[in-house]
């Protein structure tokens, strides 16, 4: 019975750690008092402002699109290196594989400066351009990461069946091993869109000066105080934890339905 | 007489030509495989893994080039082609179907990328030709055909990881056939199936053969189900052709012991031919079919079915009854008859300790020349008269070289005429007889010389086993014959009593 209790005693306080500050915060987002702590009355100004001051809409279109756009660029790079290096000799295939992890292991700090480093001896030092290339760098290891297991899985015959059949080699890729290693895109781009969105210290160190995404812009309104949009973030990470929980829950529900499904169509057959 | 050639030509659908397959690491797959194969025929590739059995199926698939030979589809050269553009399909191991397709996807899809050229006539009449692919319908129409072939008509919209291994195969098996190749090629297609469901399919298979009329090319290590099925049966070993026969003809006539080890049950046991269509072995002299020269060396296969069990002196040979296992419609006995012993297949039973009498029949007696009669190498000698062959060093005795010879202190050969000979890098010719090869275990060995290697193939003969060492090196074999049990893939080393290494000059040495 002690024992019971001291576990869920453990487990609360474990997860009172976690989520209070998040809780904490999305409270204070339905008041329009600039200090955290005070609660000057219930009101939805800070959501209205997130939606209307320009700079705030501005910013966070900005690092979507800019996610949304790295992403894409790294998932098909990604794939494309995947790939390469799964079908390569045995000697390339481990040269190449070190030399795409190594830039997940590498501190980003190293990466960030190497990048502003090259971009200002070069060319698009401190633009969109500079920008985009740092992120799609930065995330393509990842989305080879994800892709690389779902290759060593597949039956390595699917592609000779495929040939068998009549596909050249590329109607193979596309309508063969594509399809069977799309799940392992998937993560890719989502693993590539989440590291680009909240990115700081590459994007720092690429973007154009009167460019910001929401986690630059957070940097320098923490700095900077006097800026009046500061208490609009405890909308926004509101809104954020919102929309994260959705999509785990419908993720979490439509697992639970395939399985359902696979297990009760495996018992009609037998 | 010309056209009759060709059109004798033009009955082999494939033909084989010095095909070898050599993998980047050296290792001989397939070594100078020649071979014809009808239309319409049903041919089996049968051996041990690692035979080259596979290796030869994916090279007429297309998924290995070929190191050198040749790949005549009709008489066409297709080794450079590349698999999708060969009128052959190929049932997977295992199944390889397209877990994101559907059973009727699945089976569409070489439809799907079909093309075919349809030709059209426009109202003024002539005619002009339009590549094509297949329309919906057509490729509907086909896929239920094939589907009904299979038996599994209503599975269309099923996932296939929904099926069972049996219906897995049966879909593998539609995808290849819907697209009417020439060839089906199946590379151990039953393997993952349980005893029951393979049997079955072995029978549906040769029923779908003859119905289809396609030639099909099957690669297994069952010989049973080789036997079940094939109209011809190629028996691979070592990237070499064994055997190439009608069931039948390699059940009974077995070209050589590995053939009739690998096929069934058998016998074999060293014998001598003694006469006209007599050899001797079992201590006896039987009467036989097969004519060999006489007191030629042979080995002797009896199938065990093919041997009768009698009561004491009635038959050729006595024996008594050291072992019984029943087995379900027989029993297997084995009966000791000297020092050798003779497996019986016979429904009626035999007691342990039964003294029994065993009769052969001259036409169940098949005699095959002898493999191996002696090792024969290449070697040289030492600057201590030792000599160097088949990846090891061996004491041996020189003088053998020059009657009458002998060896001063220096180490230098004194012939009988009283010449000097410097024996150190002569080349020689080395031969071993199979029983003067000791072999013991790796940590026994001791430093003085000998070779190592692993065994790759042992075959009871009766009253002993000849057991193959390959050494690592050069893969130079050692064939002995021994009354120890040794397993496959133990590592062991060779010795040779000195005096059992008979040399002969491989030319005159100069002096």
């Amino acid at each position: 019975m002690m024992k019971k209790v001291l576990a869920y005693g453990f487990l609360t306080l474990v997860l009172l750690c976690v989520y209070a500050p998040i809780f904490i915060l999305i409270i204070f987002s339905f008041t329009d008092a600039n200090i955290v702590g005070q609660w000057h009355g219930f009101s939805l100004e800070l959501y209205k402002r997130l939606f209307t001051v320009e700079r705030l809409r501005n910013m966070i279109v900005n690092t979507v699109v800019l996610a949304l756009l790295a992403a894409a660029v790294s998932t098909v790079l990604g794939t494309l290196g995947a790939l390469g290096m799964f079908y390569s000799k045995k000697i390339w295939k481990k040269v190449l594989g070190g030399a795409s992890n190594i830039n997940v292991i590498n501190a980003e700090i190293v990466i960030a400066v190497s990048l502003a480093l090259v971009f200002s001896m070069f060319a698009f030092n401190k633009t969109y351009y500079s920008l985009l290339i740092g992120h799609v760098a930065f995330c393509t290891p990842f989305v080879v990461l994800s892709v690389i297991p779902k290759l060593k899985q597949m039956d390595p015959s699917l592609y000779e069946a495929a040939l068998d059949l009549g596909a050249t080699p590329r109607k193979a890729l596309f309508r063969v091993v594509l399809p069977e290693i799309l799940p392992g895109i998937v993560a890719g781009f989502m693993l590539a869109l989440t590291l680009s969105l909240d990115d700081y210290i590459i994007t720092s160190f690429t973007k154009p000066a009167e460019f910001d995404t929401i986690s630059t812009y957070v940097y320098n309104a923490v700095k900077n105080t006097a800026k009046s949009e500061l208490p609009a973030f405890r909308a926004l990470a509101a809104v954020i934890f919102l929309i994260i929980v959705i999509v785990v829950v419908i993720l979490n529900v439509r697992a639970g339905k395939k399985n359902k499904n696979e297990t009760f169509m495996k018992k009609e057959i037998k | 007489m010309e056209e009759q050639l060709t059109c004798k030509e033009s009955e082999n659908i494939i033909e084989l030509v010095d095909l070898t397959r050599v993998f980047e690491d050296g290792m001989v797959a397939v070594d100078k495989v020649n071979l014809k194969v009808k239309k319409g025929e049903f041919v089996t590739f049968l051996g041990p893994s690692g035979c080259g059995k596979t290796t030869t199926l994916r090279m007429i698939a297309g998924f290995d080039k070929p190191t050198s030979g040749k790949i005549l589809l009709n008489g066409q050269d297709i080794s450079g082609l590349p698999p999708h553009k060969r009128p052959v399909n190929t049932v997977f191991q295992r199944y390889a179907l397209f877990p994101h397709l559907n059973v009727a996807d699945n089976v569409a899809f070489g439809l799907k990328l079909k093309k075919i050229k349809v030709t059209y006539e426009r109202s003024d009449g002539s005619r002009f030709t339009k590549v094509e692919k297949l329309s919906k319908a057509e490729i509907a129409e086909k896929v239920n055909k094939a589907l009904k072939i299979v038996d599994l008509e209503g599975f269309e919209k099923r996932s296939v990881s929904t099926l069972s291994g049996g219906q897995q195969q049966r879909v593998a098996i539609a995808r290849a056939i819907v697209n009417e190749p020439q060839i089906l090629l199946l590379d151990e297609p039953l393997g993952a199936l349980d005893l029951k469901m393979r049997k079955d399919m072995q029978l549906e298979l040769k029923e779908m053969h003859k119905k289809l009329g396609i030639t099909f090319i099957y690669v297994t290590h069952d010989q049973e189900e080789a036997l079940t099925m094939s109209d011809t049966i190629v028996v691979m070993k070592d990237g070499e052709i064994q055997q190439e026969g009608t069931p039948l003809d390699i059940y009974n006539e077995p070209a050589n012991s590995f053939v009739a080890d690998f096929i069934g049950d058998s016998n074999i046991f060293s014998g001598t031919m003694t006469g006209k269509l007599k050899v001797r072995f079992l201590n006896k002299t039987f009467e036989c079919v097969d004519d060999f020269a006489k007191n030629e060396k042979v080995d002797v296969v009896v199938r065990p079915e093919d041997v009768f069990l009698m009561d004491e002196g009635k038959g050729q040979v006595d024996g008594k009854i050291v072992s019984s296992i029943f087995k379900g419609v027989h029993y297997e006995m084995v009966c000791k008859i000297g020092k050798t012993e003779v497996v019986v297949q016979d429904t009626k039973e035999r007691k342990v300790g039964d003294k029994v009498s065993i009769y052969i029949r001259p036409e169940d007696i098949h005699i095959m020349a002898k493999e191996f009669t002696a090792n024969k190498y290449e070697g040289y000698i030492t600057k201590k008269n030792t000599v160097v062959f088949g990846d090891g060093e061996f004491a041996c005795d020189v003088t053998q070289l020059y009657p009458g010879s002998f060896l001063d202190e220096e180490g230098y050969l004194i012939t009988a005429e009283g010449e000097k000979i410097d024996l150190t890098d002569v080349d020689v010719e080395v031969e071993v007889g199979l029983k003067d090869i000791d072999l013991n275990d790796v940590d026994t060995l001791e430093e003085e010389g000998g070779a190592v290697g692993n065994i790759v193939s042992i075959i009871y003969k009766g009253d002993h086993y000849q057991v193959i060492v390959r050494t690592d090196e050069n893969e130079e074999d050692y064939v002995c014959d021994t009354e120890y049990t040794w397993n496959e893939n133990d590592r062991v080393s060779v010795s040779i009593k000195p005096e059992a290494i008979r040399l002969k000059l491989k030319e005159e040495v100069k002096r």
